[in-house]
């Protein structure tokens, strides 16, 4: 019988070399590539849009803190996470989420679905000082945010490279994104233009014209999980 | 296999040991810096004041500086060092290029380890664990990799041994798998040339696919697979017996390296991802236990006629007891890794608990037991300067292990069952604030067995200072050429 003797592998580091790179090069094909092919990968669902542009900036600073690593964004398909935290997530709800924020550890609540849960003037005096309304929480204080000036120098840059990687921002979204970060963050204007474009935005009640780090990440936090109307779905199309 | 390392030595080869010096230094710096930061953001958890309302100090910023710290610069160093200490000597081949190139990999990937660190308290992080460093990093540490596989295969190729040795198999993997690693799951579009922001490629299901693969392997090859080439070097040196099994060891290799990379997905349980690929992940974990506890076997039974030297040499303590606690948690691993169990851990401190016993237990004892070797080799010393110190160390850190992870088992499976319990009346029983205050007390446990395990490295590092500079440990016989004083070891 044919057979092959291992010496011959490890007299030739060429060859072993080639073989590893082989072996492990499989199992990620087999799990990775079949997700961007096979189509119920992500089921499209009727409400998911892009961020607005406030809201884009708000995820980014979320990643920047490390929000993360104390909260997930992921309700599985629990009973017991169902009832603490709603419907269990949908893979589209999170199709424009780059990075996704899944997480890994639960030191504080799961976050998928917060949006619309409290008020934004909760989210204000939370982040501020969270023990402040939650006694037993671990939550370091995030007022520094509500003192930085939000840098949304790069905006239209930001939304036209998400647009190159597949999320659907319009010519007119980019074109009007400054305009319509200024406007989300000061509840005081006009909001029918910024609602237009991005349904269930939530105006957060900012200075005029000193929109803030924390106005972004509370605009943010206010759209988590509402976009999707479960309403409207029938049970059977959420079957996965 | 064995007789490569036991082959006596030939005419003088003079390695180049001057740069395995400085990355053992990093390594025991990186150490004290990584545990430390650790020790902080675990009272942080215990006491959340200790945030003190400063950005650059906030769990959030802090947390991946430990977790970068311990696995790339402690780790990362540590690897780098035992690499360039195994390859040479069972190649009887000196390092592959120019002094000039080793320094670079030394500085570069050191350079590397700073900006990471600065630009996560400054504010600057890709959001996905164990892969934080922007697009400017990586591209610098992608330059440092390839120059550090070049290097490394280069060497091999220039060996004197017909054969090569099995720990270099493992090293080999772990540098190219970490490279296929990192320029997948790092594949971006940044902002703009001058901004530290990129957006990965991949959104939603697909990201977190691809990054589970990078981290569940970030964690099968960065720190088992090369911790294994360590493993197979330094316990035979240690214990003055060959590797237990040849063929034990070819499964070994082949097969762990094979599985470790559908494993993946069981970080995804339950989630939006797709239940195949769920399942499939799931099945490999559980597999991948075989070749781990073959690993684990061949390792300790390399021990067997010399299990007497564990009450004399306390640096082999440690390397068998890694390969104990590698045993314990590609066990828990698996076991983990099933999907109804997994409902229970996710998401709960078991899982920091499992990461600590692999990551204490494992990883740093093995490294402890390498360096306390290669450092008297390295510096032409007799011996260390007090193997008392080294005993000291090993059951302070052993004691401070075990606080960390029974401290974590609890705190995990309670707050587990506390999310899912439902009381008389078909509710909920516990709001979520109601798990978070009762698991302070395991918190502060665990925060006392980070404290001593933290003690026990100082002692490590004093120990090894007064190693190198105190005149108690004379010099070693200078009969031999330069070099193979060493190569003998």
């Amino acid at each position: 019988m044919f057979k092959i003797r291992h010496e011959t592998i490890e007299k030739n580091a060429i060859l072993l070399l080639v073989l590893t790179v082989i072996t492990v090069a499989i199992g990620g094909i087999v799990e990775i590539v079949p997700l961007f092919t096979i189509e119920t990968t992500v089921e499209p669902v009727k409400g998911v849009r892009p961020y607005s542009p406030l809201e884009l900036a708000g995820r980014n600073i979320y990643v920047r803190e490390g929000c993360y690593l104390c909260h997930s964004q992921q309700i599985r398909t629990l009973k017991d996470e169902v009832e603490r935290y709603g419907h269990y997530s949908l893979a589209a709800e999170s199709m424009y989420d780059r990075p996704f924020q899944w997480g890994s550890k639960r030191i504080g609540p799961d976050l998928a679905r917060v949006g619309g849960r409290y008020s934004s003037d909760w989210h204000y005096a939370h982040l501020r000082h969270p023990q402040a309304l939650v006694p037993e929480s671990l939550m370091p204080s995030y007022a520094f945010l509500a003192a930085t000036r939000l840098n949304y120098d790069l905006i239209e840059r930001h939304m036209s490279v998400q647009r190159t990687l597949g999320v659907p921002y319009t010519d007119e979204e980019i074109a009007n994104a400054r305009q319509d970060l200024l406007a989300q963050a000061n509840a005081q204007d006009d909001q029918d233009a910024v609602v237009k474009r991005y349904p269930k935005a939530v105006a957060v009640p900012g200075q005029p014209g000193f929109p803030t780090e924390m106005d972004a990440l509370v605009a943010y936090l206010q759209v988590l999980g509402t976009m999707v109307d479960f309403a409207d779905i029938a049970v059977e199309k959420l079957q996965q | 296999m064995a007789e490569a390392v036991l082959a006596p030595a030939s005419p003088a080869i003079s390695y180049n040991d001057e740069v395995i010096k400085k990355f053992t230094i990093a390594s025991v710096f990186w150490g004290i810096v990584a545990m430390t930061v650790g020790v902080y953001i675990a009272t942080e958890l215990c006491w959340p004041a200790f945030n003190l309302g400063l950005s650059f100090l906030n769990f959030g910023r802090l947390r991946p500086v430990h977790t970068s710290a311990a696995i790339f610069a402690f780790g990362g160093n540590a690897l780098f060092a035992t690499s360039f200490y195994v390859v040479q000597r069972t190649c009887r081949a000196r390092l592959a290029g120019p002094e000039a190139l080793h320094d670079f990999l030394f500085w570069g990937y050191n350079f590397f380890i700073v900006m990471a660190a600065l630009s996560y308290v400054m504010g600057y992080s890709r959001g996905q664990e164990y892969s934080e460093p922007e697009w400017h990093i990586t591209v610098f540490l992608v330059v440092v990799w390839v120059l550090y596989a070049a290097v490394f295969i280069a060497t091999l190729l220039k060996r004197a041994e017909p054969h090569i040795y099995v720990a270099n198999w493992f090293y080999l993997a772990f540098i190219l798998t970490v490279a296929v690693l990192v320029l997948v799951n790092n594949a971006a579009l940044p902002v703009s040339p001058f901004a530290g922001k990129s957006y990965v490629v991949y959104s939603g299901v697909q990201n977190a696919m691809v990054q589970w693969w990078y981290g569940h392997n970030a964690v099968g090859f960065f720190l088992t697979a090369a911790f294994l080439g360590m493993m197979y070097y330094f316990i035979p040196k240690q214990a003055g017996r060959p590797v237990y099994s040849y063929r034990l060891s070819v499964v070994h290799f082949w097969s762990l390296i094979f599985l470790y990379m559908w494993a993946g997905p069981h970080h995804l349980h339950y989630t939006s991802l797709p239940d195949w690929t769920q399942t499939l992940g799931m099945a490999f974990s559980i597999m991948l236990w075989m070749p781990s506890w073959g690993g684990m076997i061949n390792g300790l039974m390399t021990l067997s006629g010399a299990w007497d030297k564990l009450r004399t040499d306390p640096a082999l303590r440690f390397s068998v007891t890694a390969v104990g606690f590698y045993g314990m948690s590609t066990f828990e691993g698996p076991v983990m890794s099933i999907r109804e169990v997994n409902s229970l851990a996710h998401y709960t401190d078991w899982v920091i608990g499992h990461v600590h016993s692999g990551a204490l237990g494992w990883v740093a004892f093995i490294t402890f037991g390498a360096i306390y070797y290669m450092v008297p080799a390295l510096w032409r010393r007799s011996g260390l300067y007090s193997n008392k110190l080294v005993a000291w160390h090993y059951w302070i850190a052993t004691l401070g292990i075990v606080f960390y992870i029974s401290a974590m088992w609890v705190a995990g499976i309670m707050q587990g069952l506390m999310w899912r319990a439902y009381d008389q009346f078909g509710f909920l029983q516990y709001s979520f604030s109601e798990a978070v205050s009762a698991v302070h007390p395991y918190y502060v446990i665990r925060l006392l067995g980070g404290l001593m395990f933290l003690t026990g490295m100082l002692m490590m590092t004093y120990n090894l200072i007064q190693t190198v500079r105190s005149p108690s440990t004379q010099r070693r016989e200078a009969a031999l050429p330069a070099g193979l004083a060493v190569a003998g070891e």
